[in-house]
């Protein structure tokens, strides 16, 4: 058996650091590679964290309430190790790796002690209700969801909040976290990044979607409402498709090199209720047929609504997708979210006059923009991109 | 199906929007402003709220009437005449 630092992952360019809210294992528990092990809490909302190790949980170093940088050891795992397996002094190495900055207030953490965090049945809870939890200094883990889906809701905690009022509570104080501030400190922390560090280039292109909208409404006609695709899917799958052709927007820079990505991992741009976003990632978008792309999407952002979005889906994008479009924007310039060293934009669709054999034809018209890391690619590669994307959207019918 | 009133349409619009924008107060949206902006609803949520309605109504919304969920308004005056509400 060898020794295996299971470590607060990377969630992204604007999280450093995260507070762990529960376990979802125990000392002696088997793991599986992918398994979600515990819950930490970020400027964007709860997440939860996977492991990439088999194993048996040794010990656990960090205990919920602490918070913790990107990086140090969570807990020890026991794993199948070769031969050469690493020595028993380190299983035993004390708690020396332990407790990096416990920053969190005693008082958070006493709080989180007392509910032992019934490890899996936690109650799933919004982040509009996760949020006014923070505002009104209910600790969501002591809250019961009332509806039938079982997820915490702004009532329940409106609720809890008012009950703790009457009580005569001992200790009753507002942990009272600005969650507003914090979303807005990390978004700027990782865009000040991004606009200090990555050279930018910019690019757009008038791209002729009737193809696309045409295509669409007729699939979606044949379809009931639960089955229907949204307009973004397509384009989606449009956008994996023509990275594969210009790889070096995919990819991380990372250490003064860039690093290609053999598999598109699809950041999208997701507004959150109550203002910020999240561009958690579709893995593998290149691959997928459009009736999966729909179903992860939907997955995707009714967890980014009421949910809890995975370590992987924040760490792992490649590149970002925004729909700004979709709002009424006729184009929008992305700030590249780092490492990554591309971002895709697409305005909304609207017709407009287009010039065919001579003659005035009105078209469903999109703009399709790109900012990309000159690092990375040069305006020549870039401008393939967009090439590829306008070639790969006039045959819709080849996107499945 | 049962025929509906008016006012149980209005009242199944606003359970429809308070589970997909729950922080909205349906006593403040303007019944000929467009809700998606009112309401701050992507196209995302949009669907949802259609395959709400589709369920809650028992009536299939076709892609092309979407626009007449625009408004308040439109949305009451498409889902009675839909749902045969007198």
């Amino acid at each position: 058996m060898a020794e295996y630092e299971f470590r607060m992952p990377t969630l992204g360019a604007d999280m450093d650091a995260g507070t762990l809210v529960a376990w979802n294992v125990k000392p002696g528990d088997a793991v599986k590679r992918g398994q979600v092990v515990a819950v930490v809490e970020t400027q964007k909302g709860a997440i939860d964290v996977e492991i990439w190790q088999d194993g048996i949980v040794d010990k656990l170093v960090v205990e919920p309430g602490a918070k913790v940088p990107v990086g140090a050891v969570l807990a020890m795992l026991a794993v199948e190790g070769g031969p050469a397996a690493a020595p028993a002094a380190a299983a035993e190495k004390p708690a020396a790796v332990a407790a990096p900055r416990p920053v969190a207030p005693p008082v958070q953490a006493a709080a989180a002690r007392a509910q032992p965090a019934a490890a899996t049945g936690r109650a799933k809870i919004s982040p509009a209700a996760r949020k006014l939890a923070e505002e009104l200094g209910v600790d969501p883990a002591t809250l019961v969801p009332s509806s039938a889906d079982g997820v915490i809701s702004r009532a329940d905690v409106e609720r809890a909040a008012a009950a703790a009022k009457t009580a005569p509570a001992a200790g009753g104080k507002a942990t009272g976290a600005d969650w507003h501030a914090q979303m807005r400190a990390a978004i700027a922390a990782a865009m000040s990044r991004s606009k200090r560090e990555i050279p930018h280039y910019y690019l757009a292109t008038d791209i002729d979607v009737t193809r696309v909208s045409d295509w669409l409404a007729a699939e979606n006609l044949k379809r009931s409402v639960t089955q229907r695709l949204l307009p973004v899917v397509p384009y989606m799958k449009a956008v994996a498709l023509a990275l594969r052709e210009v790889p070096e927007l995919n990819g991380f820079w990372a250490d003064g090199a860039f690093r290609p990505s053999s598999s598109v991992h699809l950041g999208m741009a997701i507004a959150m209720r109550g203002g910020g976003l999240v561009a958690p990632a579709i893995h593998d978008a290149e691959r997928k047929s459009l009736d999966e792309l729909m179903a992860d999407l939907r997955d995707l952002v009714t967890r980014v609504r009421g949910g809890r979005l995975r370590s992987s889906e924040m760490s792992d994008p490649t590149v970002t997708f925004t729909n700004l479009g979709e709002q009424g924007v006729d184009g929008v310039f992305g700030v590249i979210y780092p490492p990554q060293v591309a971002i895709v934009g697409l305005g909304k669709v609207s017709a407009r006059p287009r010039v065919e054999g001579g003659a005035v034809v009105a078209r469903n018209v999109a703009t399709a923009t790109l900012a990309a890391d000159h690092r990375a690619s040069d305006g020549h590669r870039g401008g393939l991109f967009l090439t590829a994307l306008n070639r790969l959207l006039q045959e819709p019918e080849k996107l499945r | 199906m049962t025929a509906r009133t008016r006012d149980g349409i209005r009242a199944i619009i606003f359970d429809v929007l308070a589970a997909i924008a729950p922080e909205a107060d349906p006593a403040a949206i303007a019944p000929d402003k467009p809700l998606r902006e009112q309401l701050d609803i992507d196209s995302f949520d949009f669907l949802n709220v259609i395959v709400r309605l589709h369920e809650t109504l028992g009536i299939d919304i076709p892609e092309s009437d979407y626009a007449e969920l625009a408004t308040l308004d439109r949305a009451l005056d498409y889902l009675a005449r839909r749902c045969g509400a007198g």
